[in-house]
């Protein structure tokens, strides 16, 4: 493990709880168009991950292939990152999560890569619950081969050409819950304040965080007709309560209306404070979760927030039952049973 | 009847006043799921115990309950543990095929069969042996389920007595069989009994064929080559298996699971030095091994042709990015689903081009169930020094069928870790650039996540040296062209051939895998029925180490012995051959599904050397 540098900054120079400045969070320059969505998502990440003070050489990045997945390079540098093959990131991250269970694993994907390649590893890697956040970056469309749609394209959206979409979306949050995620959440590239809150508390927790944002994509899903455009969004986002995220670390005393907030402690001991906004929701109901997803859909809005948190569910480490340091630096005493071993195996085939 | 002893049994009809001694094989046709595989093990074992060489093969079919199962044993005093096409001794169990399994018998065969189905009216010129199975064993249960279960124990009695198997080594492989399942031991021996005496009192001895005891099995063991491997990825010190089920793989990585159940839990928290995931297929299985792999474990899957075809994208991921990764190939027949419980070599060519672009992945071959014990070790190695996937190519003839082994030595060799980027190379180096050759090999230096070295970014994108995206013409050919400088350096360090030259031997044959056992019995068939002499070189890997085609230069006329219809081996050793060796090669491939027997590969060189 290594430990980070600490640096002696000029004074006045913002640093974190382990004394790095935001640089240290920051990655190569963006390839991605101007505007587009998925850089403000790479922002939040930057901001999220400074803000908790996590270290960056005990980050993994991952991601598939397509627009959103070129973004692991454009945050943290200093991290180790998988650009992996299309639809397939999620089992590389299993493999990599389980066989270094000290390392925090950030997945970023598109809905093409997650809904349709890659919906047989996305649905998998939900049932099992693997401690790390796998972040949608959501434009309904395939932006890299030019604007194809994507199965969470809405019925009925319109690309710029005049196509028209004749399939029902796929509903990646709803899945998601349905098959054991424990931490759910949708939200807007366009909405920096929820987005932070949310990633900085799917920071503080165990378990699969699945996170599903709008992400439009200004060259070829922003124009009047599309579902996924900024203006659409701004229109149709529902918030369903005001996201508050307060630290394990921050020693202040939280004061909240028990009557319009509902708190929610994480694994790590920080809170998360949702105040009521539309209308009454719990978080912590799966049903509920599943319900509210559709009413929503009916009404033409997309609710964003946390729909589903389950913060003291079993994640996958726990499940396979492994040590507590990483199988990949385990020594050789440790992994090669001895003669003693072998010799009795041996005489069971006498 | 065997035509391999020649001078005994060309003359048609045996008279029964020679007896043939361990030298036969029998066969027993049953249906599937009928419980006749611990009465089939048990006389194998029997056999083995009693100081005889065997070898146990099943033939059986894709299928749960119901359709035909074959199994061979063959008893070999000489040593022979290949497939043999004739069979001696048949057990007729299974009414749908009992007809043609008579058919095909040569005279002077014999037959035990169950009495109703009447199969001494067939055929005059065999040796015939009634026994009414339901009566005998209508004493011992009348529960009919295990009923159905013991009535193959039945034959074991019948056989112990005809063939002078001796009762107590019957009832010693049967307590071996069955463990601490006391009433189930019981059952099984009254069904062993009832055979043996039955035989006793009713059926006169008329065959030639005797199992008489020697002393060419003590301390041998005898295994499947799938439980083989599993050891030696366990003692390889395995930290990842991700994988999906197929046959004939699947209890490759299920024997594993179990050994590592078993030793590889810290005995003071009861806590897994190890993680094994059921992937959701066998994309995901090899992307679940290329992560850990990833971040420093060793890690490993198994599959079998369609698997190894669906991997076939993370494969080139892996050789691109130089991610370790062992896989293990147990061959079946293809194309597509094939015939998935027939086996065969047809995987070789594909496996060793596996994915798009320009790649190569080296391949190991075991021989034998130490090889794959021993191979298993060597792939783990190999793939972490040239940090690239590495296939084991076994078939389902060695890995799901029964051999004899000298048991596994304990590795001596500490594992190789190959190039980790430390503090003190850094320094040397002054400089990490992931995918720089620093040392002239191609094999750079890596690090992974959490070792306190410097990050990189990993990619099946264009990439330099340094690990950064580049479309770059220049950066794109050094880079291909260091991939091949490590295929040669993999050249020196894969497993040498066997290679057996023989003076006046100008005729030599290249075969691997399984296919040895056949041409150490044909090499001895050639030498003793047609005076020819062959050399021989045995493929341990490829790619081919320089001893391949020294050898060629050595020979002749090579003929290239393998288990597939299009000579992949050979079209392999075409691409690096000169023309001159090129013109020595000649082609026998087998392909019937089933293992090659040395008679085929007898005959297949004598109609070519004319």
């Amino acid at each position: 493990m290594s430990t980070p540098v600490q640096p002696s900054p000029a004074p006045g120079k913002k640093i974190n709880r382990i004394g790095l400045e935001p640089v240290a969070y920051r990655g190569l320059k963006t390839t991605l168009c101007a505007g587009c969505g998925h850089n403000a998502i790479t922002e939040r990440l930057i901001d999220a991950f400074f803000e908790m003070g996590i270290d960056p050489s005990q980050v993994i990045k991952l991601s598939g292939i397509g627009c959103s997945s070129k973004s692991p390079a454009y945050f943290m540098n200093s991290a180790h990152g998988f650009n992996s093959v299309h639809g397939r990131m999620p089992s590389v991250a299993t493999g990599a999560v389980v066989s270094n269970r000290k390392m925090i694993a950030i997945g970023v994907s598109g809905d093409g890569d997650t809904g349709a390649i890659g919906i047989g590893q996305f649905v998998h890697l939900m049932r099992r619950n693997l401690p790390m956040i796998y972040v949608i970056e959501d434009n309904g469309c395939y932006g890299l081969t030019k604007g194809q749609f994507s199965p969470t394209a809405d019925l009925g959206s319109r690309l710029k050409t005049g196509v028209v979409n004749d399939l029902p979306p796929i509903d990646t949050c709803s899945l998601a819950i349905e098959l054991g995620a424990s931490f759910v959440a949708r939200s807007f590239s366009g909405d920096p304040k929820q987005l932070k809150a949310i990633l900085k508390a799917a920071l503080s927790h165990r378990g699969t965080c699945m996170i599903d944002v709008l992400s439009p994509c200004v060259t070829f899903n922003d124009h009047d007709g599309s579902t996924k455009s900024y203006s659409y969004a701004k229109d149709h986002e529902e918030p369903l309560a005001d996201v508050s995220f307060v630290p394990y670390f921050e020693d202040i005393n939280v004061d909240y209306d028990p009557g319009t907030t509902t708190a929610v402690t994480l694994h790590n001991g920080s809170k998360l404070l949702l105040k009521k906004m539309a209308e009454d929701y719990n978080p912590t109901d799966k049903s509920r979760a599943l319900n509210l997803l559709r009413e929503s859909v009916a009404r033409d809005e997309f609710a964003t927030g946390i729909l589903y948190v389950e913060p003291d569910k079993q994640d996958f480490l726990d499940l396979l039952g492994i040590v507590d340091e990483p199988l990949a630096s385990l020594d050789a005493s440790r992994t090669r049973p001895g003669k003693a071993a072998l010799d009795e195996i041996m005489e069971s085939f006498r | 009847m065997s035509v391999t002893d020649a001078a005994v049994e060309a003359a048609g009809p045996r008279e029964h006043t020679q007896p043939i001694v361990n030298n036969f094989s029998i066969q027993v046709a049953t249906v599937n799921g009928s419980g006749s595989q611990t009465a089939n093990l048990v006389l194998l074992r029997s056999i083995f115990q009693m100081g005889v060489p065997v070898a146990g093969k099943n033939m059986f079919p894709s299928n749960i309950a119901g359709l035909p199962t074959w199994y061979t044993i063959r008893a070999s005093a000489k040593g022979y543990i290949g497939r043999r096409k004739e069979v001696d001794f048949l057990v007729a169990m299974n009414p749908e095929t009992a007809k043609d399994d008579v058919a095909s018998l040569a005279p002077g065969a014999a037959v035990v069969y169950d009495e109703p189905l009447k199969l001494n009216t067939l055929r005059s010129d065999l040796v015939f042996y009634p026994v009414p199975f339901d009566k005998l064993m209508q004493p011992i249960t009348h529960d009919a389920k295990l009923r159905r279960l013991v009535r193959n124990m039945v034959y074991d009695g019948v056989l112990s007595r005809l063939l002078s198997i001796d009762m107590g080594q019957m009832e010693k492989a049967l307590r071996k069989q069955m463990g601490k399942k006391q009433k189930a031991i019981e059952l099984n021996m009254s069904a062993l009994k009832a055979g043996c005496d039955y035989a006793e009192a009713n059926l006169p001895k008329q065959d030639p064929f005797v199992i008489e005891p020697m002393d060419k099995t003590a301390g041998m063991i005898l295994i499947e080559g799938n439980a083989a491997a599993a050891i030696g990825c366990m003692m390889a010190g395995v930290t990842f298996v991700g994988w999906y089920p197929i046959t004939p793989s699947s209890s490759l990585c299920e024997s594993l699971i179990d050994y590592l159940k078993k030793y590889r839990r810290e005995p003071e928290t009861g806590k897994a030095t190890y993680a094994v995931i059921q992937a959701e297929d066998e994309l995901a299985a090899l992307g679940m091994v290329l992560g850990a792999g990833w971040v420093g474990a060793r890690a490993m899957t198994s599959s079998s042709g369609p698997g190894i075809s669906l991997m076939a994208e993370f494969t080139g991921l892996g050789y691109y990015a130089e991610i370790p990764a062992v896989i293990f190939d147990v061959q079946r027949c293809g194309p597509s689903t094939g015939l998935p419980t027939r086996t065969g070599q047809q995987d070789i060519l594909s496996t060793s081009v596996l994915s798009h672009g320009d790649t190569k992945h080296p391949l190991l071959l075991p021989a034998s169930v130490t090889e794959c014990y021993s191979m298993a070790m060597d792939a783990f190695d190999l793939a972490e020094q040239l940090q690239s996937p590495v296939f084991v190519m076994m078939d389902l003839d060695l890995g799901m069928n029964t051999w004899m082994a000298r048991p596994f030595e304990y590795p001596t060799k500490p594992l190789e870790r190959g190039k980790r980027l430390d503090a003190a190379t850094l320094k040397r180096l002054g400089e990490f650039g992931r995918y720089r050759d620093v040392d002239g090999d191609g094999i750079p230096y890596r690090t992974v996540a959490g070792d306190g070295m410097p990050a990189y970014f990993t990619r099946g994108s264009g990439h330099n040296e340094i690990a950064q995206y580049s479309e770059r013409a220049e950066d794109y050919a050094r880079n291909l062209d260091r991939l091949a400088r490590k295929f040669e350096t993999a050249r020196t360090l894969v497993p040498k051939p066997e290679v057996e030259l023989v003076a006046t031997g100008k005729v030599g044959i290249i075969a691997y895998g399984t296919t040895h056992w056949a041409i150490e019995e044909s090499r001895d068939q050639l030498r003793q029925e047609a005076r020819l002499e062959t050399s021989y070189l045995r493929l341990r890997a490829y790619p081919f180490t320089p001893e391949v085609a020294a050898f060629i230069d050595a020979c002749d006329r090579v003929y290239v012995v393998e288990q597939n219809r299009d000579s992949q081996m050979l079209s392999l050793l075409r691409m690096e051959c000169t023309a001159g060796q090129i013109a020595k090669l000649r082609g026998i491939p087998h392909y019937a599904g089933l293992p090659l027997d040395g008679r085929s590969v007898t005959e297949a060189v004598l109609k070519q050397e004319g």
